[in-house]
């Protein structure tokens, strides 16, 4: 499993440090069942002023790799092991404390379900004024001015009495930003979303998405968007990975992605993507199969078992692991197949990419 | 607000309406089914060479010899306009809220009550305080240390203190602690807080040490439950990720979350506790509410029984209206119903 | 435990002195187990164990449960009459001393005992001078009439004892005091001047010496009485008056100023001060007399389960205790009216078939429970006669001839029948099981019936409709004298007159016309020789009908704490004397 020769990084040429650099995560959780290897062997580098997508299906190790950077993992409960530096400071192998001053300040998260997660019975107001005056020796005063001007500059409506509201007193849309206010309130120079519409209507998600690509502009801090649908990383994300079964499966620009996939699992993504342009009597492509188990994952390629192509690749599929390395065109993209790059680019070009 | 506590207290005050009427249903009743005539009834309150004319003249002073609806009458009478009692030699006035004359110690039942009520409250405040604070304690690190040494340990602790008799482990702890090292005072000993409150705490460590055993027990299991769901919680990760220290994640984001249930339980607990820690009492010689049941009970004396069930049933009821209260105080979401 | 040896030593020295010189020597009450390992045991029933004159000090008492009232005028406990003492004094009381010399009565606010005229109908008794209320007024005959007067209105006072109610000859429709306000009653009590006092009574009685002691005719003040309230504010005549009364909580007895020791040659009025405190739990109690704390514990009955087991195996706490038999029996009654039981020889089957050790093992066992009864009446009784007209071997019953009896009842294959008990009495329930196994081996199905103990006789067992009707064929049934004389014994549970068809009475089995006129003439005897005979002879007459089967007499395990001097068991209450203590 070669790291460096032939990875070339999706921002400028040769290996060199990203805002945000993981190299080699693994993350692997030790049960009564067997050991899960969630995250195995992931590498992938945000900047600042970028935006990275991470999408999957669930089970893909997504959260788990969020969870990881922040720190929120239990201690004893998970085995960690790769590096994940964050402007040059190595997370894994700092302590507890220092992480946990880091948390906040200079990495943040949103969470999926804004109701649940904010405390239900302390006001929005406190719980933004919490987060700033953690990082911050400031006055009660201050730190309610800061939050009010957090909470106008989400966008939510008078925010000199919504500040003192609870969290359900909000709409979900309105809650969401006020999170967003409460991550940022810090300005931390990473922000991580782990599925931050998912729990949003259609009309509300698009807004959301707005803010954070707004707010992204005004503090350039470098962004992470985990979720499982294409069409949010297709409207925010500079660089898309691509996971599966706990590993980088496809790794480019969103256009590349979007316009050159190269892996299969990624033209199933993008086949089983429900999308308004088209017309709805045309049927979804769902991908064939179920993900696979983390404490048993198949031997060579995780998706072999589910791939339409693994013939290709001449048994090499079942027994050895491909890794995630330039395709060649030299513009940073990366893809973890055995199959010849050429008859990938040929199969998207014919059979694929008419379907779609 | 307002509104909804007249109508809680209106409430109360026809539900204690509704408990007299059915403690003295029970004593009017019950005895008439296993076919009791006045006479009967009155033999428990006159000496063992009773002639049959004594017999006759108790039931009559006592008024068994009335139908229900006019023992009943008379009694509520007595309670809103007060009355007056003939003690042989001269009357005596008893003024609203009267609560009448025991049948047997011939005292008046209101004062007496008034009387044992401080010691009963020092009692279960004192209790509470400590198995709250015990119990409250455990439960959290329990939950923190879930499945270690600490937390085997403390649910056989739990389940210790609550198999443990009262009665047993007050007297063991009298034993003990009272007469073998006296490290605290014989049972018995009360003095009131307004007297001396070294020595009020003093008496009272023992009684509030055993009545909490029991209690922090239970409370400790149910900390320990309600914290392990909210550390669970995605808020919790949350406080986590702004990056508070574990401390205030765990007490300001967690127990508190945890803490509704607990709320409501205690209020329960304690209403009860002062009409009911009858076992505390009667171990260590206290003369509180619980024992002056007892009493009543045993030699069938209708108003000290009215009187301790009418109290108890009140303290149960306005706890209950205090913990509904509470409860939107600890609860947001709540209120706005 | 605290190193007592040179106390030892003492007290084996001062009772061996004591007994030598004690008249009488004392009833054969049990002598603990004999034996150097509890020299101090039972120092204290027939002889005085620490015996001192030593004046001061407080000494603590303390109650299980509430004093049933401290109004004289209508107590009704032993301990309380006992404990009476010590704030009033009554005409004549029964001496303080140990074994038998209690039974004597002696004057105390008389000079003397009562003499009687008119064949024993009138007694007329003479008040010594100079005895005071605590407020410094003298006490007058006045004021001993008007407390027995108002002792009788039974609307004020239910709960005392109705003697004087019954005998005296009380002017139609008088109500007592209160109601009869001014009503002139010297029909029934006359004083003719400031130190005698007359009554009169309906019928001849030989015994009223023994009313006269009753602690109602303890004086009181007729312008500080408050009826049913008095008792929370009682007016002394005696040694000491109360202070701080607390009730249903505690109350203290201090120094009376006004009393004046030479017109007292019963009291030695030892402590400065008591202390009582009402409604301890008795468990603890217990415990604080083993530890000091608390000295004595009043109800007198005896240490409870838990104690008696510590104390009885443990040498060392065994030598504070005193294990006296007292004047009460527990017996059980063969209810004639209750088929086959109206076949004498059906009852004789139990006479003889009952195993009486059984009996005494459900009370306790020979220490805690009982000593063995054959007689109704207990040894501590004047006239007692110890027989038995059914004896077997070693007590355990005989089969042989119980069956023989049944066949002589028609009964040869036994009967079914029920025995009724008190519930809250666990020793009451074991003899009626004791009975049902022990019967069953000769046939008798007996079933055990457990009803309330609070109307147990007004409702159930002492309710004569109920009895047939419920098939209670026996009755497990108790009694202790008012005072240790025949008539006080024996009245209440012997004579056919006192049964009442709407219930209420002790007295469930012994309907003997016979025994009725034995009694009458007993009352009337004022041949103190002769009367004592004639209880013997009632007691052997209704044994004669087998209509009550004796159990044990009952034996209690007092505790003493190590503070206190000048203690004996005064047999007259079955319990320590509770005037003449002292404490170190």
């Amino acid at each position: 499993m070669s790291l460096t020769s032939e990875r070339e990084h999706p921002v400028g040429g040769a290996r060199s440090s990203a805002f945000l650099d993981v190299r080699d995560l693994r993350v692997h959780f030790p049960t009564d069942d067997g050991l899960v290897k969630s995250v195995d062997g992931l590498s992938f580098g945000v900047d600042r002023g970028r935006t990275l997508g991470i999408v999957g299906e669930s089970g893909s190790g997504k959260s788990v790799t969020s969870m990881s950077v922040m720190g929120l993992h239990k201690r004893g409960t998970a085995n960690i092991s790769g590096e994940i530096l964050l402007d040059g400071a190595n997370l894994i192998e700092a302590s507890a404390e220092d992480v946990r001053r880091m948390r906040g300040k200079r990495m943040a998260m949103i969470f999926q379900d804004p109701l649940s997660a904010m405390h239900p019975y302390y006001t929005v107001g406190n719980q933004i004024i919490e987060a700033y005056r953690i990082h911050n020796d400031v006055s009660k005063k201050k730190a309610r001015a800061h939050a009010v001007e957090m909470l106008d500059r989400v966008g939510i409506p008078e925010p000199h009495r919504r500040v003192d509201a609870y969290p359900h007193q909000y709409s979900g849309g309105m809650r969401q930003r006020a999170m967003i206010a409460m991550a940022l309130s810090c300005d931390p120079d990473l922000l991580i979303a782990d599925e931050p519409t998912t729990a949003l209507d259609v009309t509300v998600q698009a807004q959301i998405l707005d803010l954070i690509r707004d707010l992204q502009r005004e503090f350039n801090s470098a962004v992470v968007i985990i979720t499982h649908d294409l069409g949010v990383v297709a409207e925010l994300a500079d660089d898309i990975l691509v996971m599966y079964a706990g590993r980088g499966m496809e790794y480019g620009t969103a256009e590349q992605i979007f316009n050159e996939p190269e892996h299969p699992y990624t033209w199933g993504l993008l086949g089983s993507m429900p999308r308004l342009d088209r017309d709805r009597s045309e049927r979804l492509l769902p991908i064939k199969g179920t993900p696979p188990s983390l404490i048993n994952a198949p031997p060579g390629c995780p998706f072999h078992p589910r791939c339409a192509f693994e013939a290709n690749t001449g048994g090499l599929a079942q027994t050895e692991r491909p890794d995630l390395v330039a395709s060649g065109t030299g513009r940073g993209h990366n893809v973890a197949c055995h199959m010849a790059p050429v008859q990938r680019r040929q199969i998207w070009r014919d059979e694929i990419k008419p379907m779609l | 607000m307002i509104p909804y506590i007249i109508r809680r207290l209106i409430a109360a005050a026809a539900l204690l309406v509704l408990v007299s009427i059915f403690t003295f249903s029970i004593f009017y009743l019950v005895p008439r089914w296993a076919g009791a005539t006045p006479e009967t009834l009155a033999t428990r309150y006159v000496g063992r060479t009773a002639t049959a004319e004594t017999v006759a003249l108790t039931a009559e002073r006592l008024g068994f010899n009335d139908p229900f609806y006019q023992q009943y009458g008379n009694w509520a009478k007595t309670v809103v306009l007060g009355g007056e009692f003939d003690m042989g030699a001269q009357k005596v006035e008893c003024s609203a809220p009267c609560l009448g004359y025991s049948f047997i110690t011939r005292q008046a039942v209101g004062p007496e009550l008034l009387d044992r009520a401080p010691v009963t409250f020092s009692l279960a405040i004192g209790a509470s305080i400590i198995w709250v604070v015990t119990g409250v304690s455990i439960g959290v690190l329990s939950a923190l240390r879930r499945g270690s040494v600490f937390d085997r340990g403390a649910m056989i602790f739990a389940l210790a203190g609550v198999s443990m008799p009262i009665f047993w482990t007050g007297l063991m702890g009298l034993t003990f602690f009272a007469y073998k090292w006296p490290i605290f005072v014989p049972g018995g000993t009360y003095t009131p807080f307004t007297e001396n409150p070294l020595e009020w705490a003093h008496a009272l460590l023992l009684p509030w040490m055993t009545l909490s055993l029991l209690f922090s027990a239970q409370y400790a299991r149910l900390t320990r439950a309600g914290m392990l769901e909210t550390m669970n919680e995605d808020y919790v990760r949350t406080a986590r990720a702004k990056g508070l220290r574990e401390n205030r994640v765990v007490f300001k984001h967690g127990l508190r979350g945890a803490l509704t249930p607990i709320v409501t339980i205690f209020g329960l607990d304690f209403g009860l506790l002062i009409g009911g820690a009858v076992l505390t009492e009667k171990v260590f010689s206290l003369n509180g509410l619980g024992k002056y049941a007892i009493d009543g009970i045993t030699n069938n004396d209708l108003p000290k029984v009215l009187g301790v069930t009418l109290l108890a049933a009140f303290f149960v009821v306005v706890c209950n209206l205090i913990v509904d209260l509470l409860y939107a105080v600890v609860d947001p979401r709540v209120r706005t119903q | 435990m605290r190193n007592t040896r040179w106390r030892v030593l003492a007290a084996l020295g001062t009772v061996a002195a004591l007994t030598l010189s004690a008249c009488g020597g004392g009833s054969s009450d049990g002598d603990g187990d004999g034996g150097g390992a509890s020299a101090k045991a039972n120092a204290a029933v027939s002889g005085v164990f620490n015996p001192s004159d030593k004046k001061g000090g407080t000494i603590k008492f303390a109650n299980s449960g509430d004093w049933d009232t401290l109004d004289p005028g209508e107590t009704y406990y032993g301990y309380s009459w006992n404990f009476a003492r010590l704030y009033g004094r009554s005409l004549l009381m029964f001496k303080a001393a140990p074994g038998d010399a209690s039974n004597e009565l002696v004057p105390d606010l008389a000079e003397d005992l009562g003499k009687p005229t008119d064949g024993g109908q009138t007694w007329t008794y003479k008040l010594r001078q100079g005895v005071k209320f605590e407020d410094g007024t003298e006490v007058t005959a006045k004021d001993v009439a008007y407390a027995v007067a108002r002792s009788i209105d039974k609307e004020t006072f239910p709960n005392g004892p109705a003697y004087f109610d019954a005998m005296l000859d009380w002017p139609a429709d008088y109500k007592g005091p209160y109601k009869s306000k001014g009503v002139d009653f010297s029909s029934a009590i006359e004083t003719p001047d400031d130190s005698t006092i007359v009554f009169h009574l309906k019928q001849p009685f030989a015994g009223f010496d023994y009313l006269a002691q009753l602690t109602q005719t303890m004086p009181v003040p007729e312008a500080k009485d408050k009826g049913a309230e008095y008792r929370n504010s009682v007016v002394s005549s005696g040694p000491y008056k109360f202070q701080d009364l607390q009730p249903g909580k505690s109350f203290k007895l201090v120094r009376n100023d006004q009393w004046d020791q030479s017109t007292d040659p019963n009291r030695k009025a030892l402590p400065d001060q008591y202390d009582v405190s009402l409604n301890v739990n008795a468990d603890d109690l217990d415990n604080q007399i083993l530890s000091g704390s608390i000295d004595v514990d009043i109800a007198g009955t005896g240490a409870q389960p838990a104690a008696l087991a510590r104390v009885l195996n443990d040498p060392a706490l065994k030598a504070k205790t005193d294990n006296p038999t007292i004047a009460r029996l527990w017996y059980t009654s063969i209810n004639p009216t209750v088929k086959p039981f109206d076949n004498i020889h059906c009852r004789l089957a139990v006479m003889y078939g009952m195993d009486r050790t059984s009996y005494q093992t459900a009370y306790g066992g020979p220490v805690a429970g009982g000593e063995l009864a054959t007689t109704i009446l207990p040894p501590q009784i004047p006239g007692y006669e110890k027989f038995d007209l059914y004896e077997t071997p070693d007590n355990k019953g005989d089969l042989d001839k119980a069956k023989q009896e049944l066949e002589e009842c028609g009964q040869p294959n036994g009967f079914k029948t029920s025995m009724s008990f008190r519930t809250e009495r666990p020793k009451e329930k074991a003899t009626a099981e004791a009975f049902q196994q022990q019967l069953a081996k000769i046939g008798i199905e007996v079933t055990p019936k457990g009803y309330p103990q609070g109307d147990y006789f007004a409702a159930y067992a002492g309710n004569p409709p109920f009895v047939v009707k419920n098939d209670l064929g026996l009755v497990a049934n108790g009694w202790g004298a008012d005072w240790n004389d025949g008539f006080g014994f024996l009245s209440q549970i012997v004579d056919s007159r006192v049964i009442r068809e709407t219930g209420g009475s002790s007295n469930t089995s012994v309907r003997i016309p016979e025994v009725d006129q034995m009694l009458d003439e007993a009352q009337v005897e004022l041949d103190q020789g002769k009367r004592e005979a004639d209880w013997a002879a009632i007691d052997r007459r209704v044994m004669e009908e087998a209509v009550i089967y004796p159990g044990v007499f009952a034996k209690s395990v007092l505790l003493r704490s190590d503070n206190l001097t000048n203690v004996f068991v005064n047999n007259s209450y079955g319990m320590y004397d509770y005037m003449e203590m002292g404490v170190k």
